[in-house]
């Protein structure tokens, strides 16, 4: 596994690279942990604050621990109307957790997302970051069968 | 005339995206060349004559606004937004996976035309697939030397709807929060680390490849005439065909949903469709007979907007879509200023109440003035574009919204 402090060295001197070298940890860590946070702050020379202002303003980076498959479900209107809330109800019933919570072990995490641009076959979800479509209530033991 | 009219596309599966030799053999590479023979105030003559407008959604003229950057300053640069983040759009990401070198060749155009060497393509965090292919592509461009002098990064987003706005795209480049900027200074002006800066969508750059190499006449004659060229446009909910097409933009809405759509899933009616993504208007099916046009759909009081076509059919219901989308946009409010912040949160509050059959007449009328307030108040687009989904779904669904009272 990266280092989280090498990780940043190598963005540093990338102007505006925080948001890539946040990138880089999660695709490491799953998430940021807060001693990347405070070295990030310290790098790209401002203050904890903003960095952590910039890590918690969009919602694909996380300054919470999360699982090693990270399960989104798409609740825009396209997906909404092609019956996300049925497929959601399933994952949550699967895993035994509620959205923004991670399962015991540590293997999955469920969270919302809106439109991730795959719209030809409703509803979506994505698991790190790979988008599943046309899925249905009843395909959801299997999709998560898959994540070893 | 139910035909698509491919150009951005034309050679969709036949090329490989990423291969900037494969473009030159179908003919890519040489709008720049010939872009590189002119003069560059006369390359952004040629663009503004060929009548180009953004593809974002917001229309302006595209050589328009090359022609706003200031000469003087040595660094300038160039930004592609390839942050589509509208909900039942994907047409920036088909128009990267089939033709991704039109999009180089696009913005080194631009580059020469406002004197820049430097370009970013901010990609959203939902496309990492998008990122690699932009990141081979421009590595393949650049071993070719099709690019020359002429520079890419690719930046990736981290799931913000608002970072579609150009100001807010523009801070997020930089490593801030994407909270977008007051205007004026337009990036124009001042963009991209305070230089002059074009912003650009992903679809506006990939039709200057064409245009120079077909000509700006060829491209006015294109469809409507205050909206010339193609539209790629995705179709989704209800539709038998859920995909994407290029058409003509005075091409009708009615045939794009039953001519290329297929019609209505299932053979049902159609209740309401609505375009541009989920900021567009909901439009009955009395005008259906509009061309998709940026002024065509304005005169109907809707937008064409990034594209999107979301059909609903006669048994969905319309308070429940437009409660989603109110959650949606109190979800991606970015919270700077007050009329979006507070105006997305109560209008996802009130639509619920009604929703859950709790409403009465007041929150109607509450609405409708909460909704004014945000169009008049807020600071970005997003606050601005949030009620119409509610006031258009006021003025030609109002029943619906009715039977749901208390």
């Amino acid at each position: 596994m990266a280092n989280y402090m090498d990780i940043i060295a190598s963005c540093k001197d990338k102007p505006g690279g925080i948001i890539e070298a946040y990138h880089a940890i999660q695709k490491e860590y799953n998430y940021i942990p807060e001693e990347a946070l405070k070295e990030a702050a310290r790098a790209f020379k401002v203050s904890e604050a903003q960095a952590f202002g910039v890590a918690t303003f969009y919602s694909y980076l996380s300054v919470e621990k999360r699982g090693k498959y990270i399960i989104r479900m798409c609740e825009s209107a396209p997906c909404h109307v092609a019956g996300a809330d049925e497929v959601l109800k399933a994952l949550e019933a699967s895993l035994g957790i509620k959205v923004g919570e991670t399962t015991a072990d540590g293997k999955f995490t469920l969270e919302l997302t809106e439109c991730v641009g795959q719209c030809q076959a409703t509803p979506v979800l994505t698991i790190n970051s790979e988008p599943i479509f046309g899925i249905k209530p009843e395909m959801v033991p299997e999709i998560l069968a898959k994540c070893k | 005339m139910a035909q698509e009219y491919r150009v951005l596309l034309e050679y969709a599966d036949k090329i490989n995206p990423e291969s900037a030799s494969d473009y030159i053999k179908v003919g890519g590479y040489k709008g720049l060349e010939k872009a590189r023979s002119m003069n560059p105030k006369d390359l952004t003559e040629e663009v503004k004559k060929s009548g180009l407008r953004g593809r974002g959604g917001a229309g302006f003229n595209a050589g328009m606004k090359w022609s706003f950057v200031p000469q003087y300053p040595e660094t300038k640069y160039v930004v592609c937004n390839l942050d589509e983040g509208e909900p039942g759009t994907y047409k920036d990401r088909i128009i990267c996976q089939k033709n991704a070198q039109a999009l180089l060749e696009g913005m080194a155009i631009c580059g020469y035309a406002i004197g820049s060497n430097q370009g970013y393509i901010y990609c959203r965090g939902e496309y990492p697939f998008v990122v690699e292919l932009l990141k081979n592509a421009i590595g393949n461009a650049k071993e070719s030397g099709a690019l020359g002098e002429f520079n890419i990064e690719v930046r990736m987003g981290a799931g913000a709807y608002v970072c579609g706005e150009e100001t807010a795209l523009i801070e997020s480049i930089e490593g801030h929060r994407g909270e977008p900027r007051f205007k004026p200074p337009f990036p124009g002006v001042e963009g991209l680390w305070r230089m002059p800066t074009v912003v650009n969508n992903v679809e506006t750059f990939a039709c200057l490849p064409f245009i120079l190499t077909k000509g700006a006449e060829w491209f006015a004659g294109i469809g409507a005439k205050s909206y010339p060229g193609t539209k790629v446009l995705t179709l989704t909910g209800d539709i038998e065909n859920a995909t994407y097409f290029e058409v003509p933009t005075d091409y009708l809405l009615r045939d794009v949903i039953y001519e290329l759509g297929g019609g209505v899933k299932g053979g049902k009616k159609l209740k309401a469709v609505q375009v541009g993504g989920t900021s567009g208007a909901f439009i009955p099916p009395q005008n259906l007979d509009t061309p998709i046009d940026f002024d065509s759909m304005g005169a109907i009081g809707a937008a064409l907007g990034s594209g999107a076509v979301f059909v609903m059919d006669e048994t969905r219901d319309i308070v429940d879509i437009v409660n989603r989308i109110a959650k949606f946009f109190e979800h991606e409010s970015c919270g700077q200023c007050t009329p979006c912040r507070e105006g997305t949160f109560h209008c996802k509050e009130i639509m619920e109440k009604i929703n859950n059959g709790r409403g009465s007449l007041k929150d109607i009328e509450n609405l409708k003035v909460l909704t004014r307030v945000m169009v008049k108040a807020s600071l970005c687009g997003l606050g601005q574009a949030a009620p119409i989904p509610i006031t258009s779904t006021l003025t030609h669904f109002e029943y619906e919204y009715l039977r749901k009272l208390m």
